[in-house]
């Protein structure tokens, strides 16, 4: 058997080398055009006034508050969703209980809303004509067009990023080792801290570095909540598109090109954790829906 | 249901199942189902005259028609060059395919904001790639090819992280039982690995033609926002919107979430479907 994969091996079928050539040409010119030429338009046309213009809009006061919110709104949303995720994915990887299928769905939702409906729900429950508007209106609370709106729909948007990578991973490890570990007299804490953490720690790191990701780039569902305020209430992208629109091309790409920085970082970070972990491959952005195994 | 989950709890040695659920279901609740039931709770404030008037006016008639087409034909697109890049990224050798491999997913990690005023700047008549058109008397920028330029953007990573995998786990002895029962290269691709990654090819066509009809930030700057004419689905939802008009902005959600769900449905009837194709194949 062995002997005759051997023989067959370099018999093995490809294309015709100019066939090979030619798909290899139109899948990097596809790239090229789509994915490549873009990206070097943002640095392009970020420097096109020159460095020091490119620092200068950087250094902008409204440029740094931007950036202060962005920060604020990902420092709430990631690691709230984070512990929601952990809790998830503990409940559905290692318990049985009904309705489990109808759960991971609810939790994959956020994937299949339109960012701007994201972004409305919380006005018709928090806006000044919605269900608790009036209640935090007298109490002096502003949620929407303020920044809890932001932190709220970013936490909506990025959502379901941690929990589903953790639950594939914690339904394919099982529950043995956990089991192994209880029956040695470990608490629930230390099995969690000992055991279950240093198993997932890659898969946590995975999905902390998708969803801040998304976290910071976020923008209709973050455009509808927001007022638009600048310096109060602006978010990286926000600041974008306010520059874009007042024709400040240059200015609007500079501080594009932070955000375009943060996603290079995102792919180097995202590729050096695939590499780490192999079984991470694949399930990056892709909401490809649970269930599904690559065996 | 009761009787169940005692029975089951005998059997349970790990502690923290009530935390854990009992959590998921609380935070799943406050941040995603009751909010996302006010959509449907301010709705049912319409007639449904009202709400017919809204989702069937001529304006919102010409937003689907745009919204569908547009997302179909990137969709299309995608599968077609997501194919070909997914093929290439397998099956062959060539210098710089690991970069090439990270660049995929830069659509989704790139904001969409920032994908909206590049493509506008490149596609606009004096841009990179507008001027190259222009001559042609090609507009992108600011019509309706310009949106499927944006949602072509945004749905190039889906095709090809479905078939991906698919692709990587196809068994290459079949490829040889084919040739060695004499089909040529045509027919082993056309019969033997193409209807195996069918259902890997739909679902990726399913997924980005779902983003694709809800995006918002890479089309808002290509899109001139002309009401009948460039004006996708979110757009007007936002222009509703922006005009205090929460009603009729909700009437339009109710349709672009009902659409959406059974998107979602379809995808996991071919997810199901390929699962099954798969064990078949290992029996």
């Amino acid at each position: 058997m062995t002997a005759a994969e051997t023989i067959n091996a370099p018999h093995r079928m490809s294309e015709p080398p100019f066939m090979r050539w030619l798909l290899i040409g139109i899948a990097l010119a596809f790239m090229a055009l789509f994915l490549v030429v873009p990206l070097v338009s943002v640095f392009a046309g970020a420097l096109k006034q020159g460095f020091g213009f490119y620092f200068q809009t950087l250094r902008d006061p409204m440029t740094l508050s931007a950036i202060k919110l962005t920060l604020i709104a990902a420092g709430i949303s990631v690691p709230l969703n984070c512990i929601f995720g952990v809790a998830a994915a503990w409940a559905i990887a290692k318990f049985d209980f009904r309705g489990k299928n109808v759960l991971l769905t609810l939790i994959d939702l956020p994937f299949s809303i339109s960012p701007v409906i994201s972004g409305m729900i919380y006005v018709l429950v928090f806006g000044a004509q919605g269900w608790f508007g009036s209640w935090f209106s007298d109490h002096n609370i502003k949620i929407i067009f303020a920044v809890p709106g932001i932190v709220l729909a970013t936490i909506f948007v990025t959502f379901p990023f941690v929990a589903r990578e953790l639950i594939p991973l914690m339904q394919a490890q099982g529950r043995t080792e956990e089991e192994a570990a209880r029956v040695l007299g470990a608490s629930g804490w230390q099995i969690f801290w000992r055991v279950t953490i240093p198993n997932i720690k890659w898969g946590l790191i995975y999905g902390v570095i998708l969803c801040n990701a998304r976290a910071m780039g976020e923008f209709g569902a973050v455009s509808v909540v927001s007022g638009h305020i600048q310096g109060l209430t602006n978010t990286i992208p926000l600041h974008v598109q306010i520059l874009y629109e007042s024709n400040n091309i240059a200015g609007a790409f500079a501080v594009a090109s932070l955000l375009t920085f943060l996603a290079l970082v995102t792919l180097v970070l995202k590729t050096w954790v695939e590499y780490k972990n192999t079984a991470l491959r694949g399930t990056a952005f892709t909401p490809v829906p649970f269930g599904k195994k690559s065996n | 249901m009761a009787t169940r989950q005692l029975g089951a709890k005998k059997l349970r040695v790990l502690p923290g199942f009530k935390l854990t659920l009992g959590y998921t279901l609380l935070y799943l609740g406050l941040i995603v189902l009751i909010p996302l039931s006010a959509v449907f709770i301010k709705t049912s404030t319409l007639t449904w005259a009202q709400f017919s008037h809204t989702v069937f006016s001529p304006q919102a008639l010409a937003a689907y028609r745009l919204s569908f087409g547009a997302s179909f034909f990137a969709a299309l697109v995608n599968a077609i060059f997501g194919l070909v890049v997914a093929w290439v990224l397998v099956r062959y050798n060539f210098f710089g395919k690991k970069l090439v491999d990270a660049l995929v997913d830069l659509p989704f990690a790139l904001p969409t904001a920032v994908a909206g005023i590049t493509l506008a700047t490149l596609y606009a008549p004096n841009g990179w790639i507008g001027e190259w058109l222009a001559p042609f008397g090609i507009k992108v920028a600011y019509t309706q090819l310009g949106i499927f330029v944006a949602l072509t953007f945004i749905g190039l990573p889906f095709i090809v992280r479905t078939v991906q995998p698919v692709l990587e786990d196809f068994d290459p002895e079949l490829e040889d039982a084919a040739a060695s029962l004499g089909a040529n290269r045509r027919q082993i691709f056309w019969r033997v690995i193409f209807p195996t990654l069918t259902p890997a090819l739909l679902t990726g066509f399913a997924l980005a033609f779902a983003r694709a009809l809800g995006e918002y930030g890479s089309v808002v700057f290509i899109s001139s926002n002309i009401p009948m004419k460039t004006q996708i689905v979110p757009l007007l939802i936002m222009n509703e919107l922006d005009g205090f008009q929460y009603a009729r902005a909700t009437a339009l959600a109710v349709v672009m979430l009902v659409v959406s769900f059974l998107l979602l449905l379809s995808v996991n009837a071919l997810q199901w479907w390929s699962n099954r194709y798969n064990t078949n194949n290992l029996a």
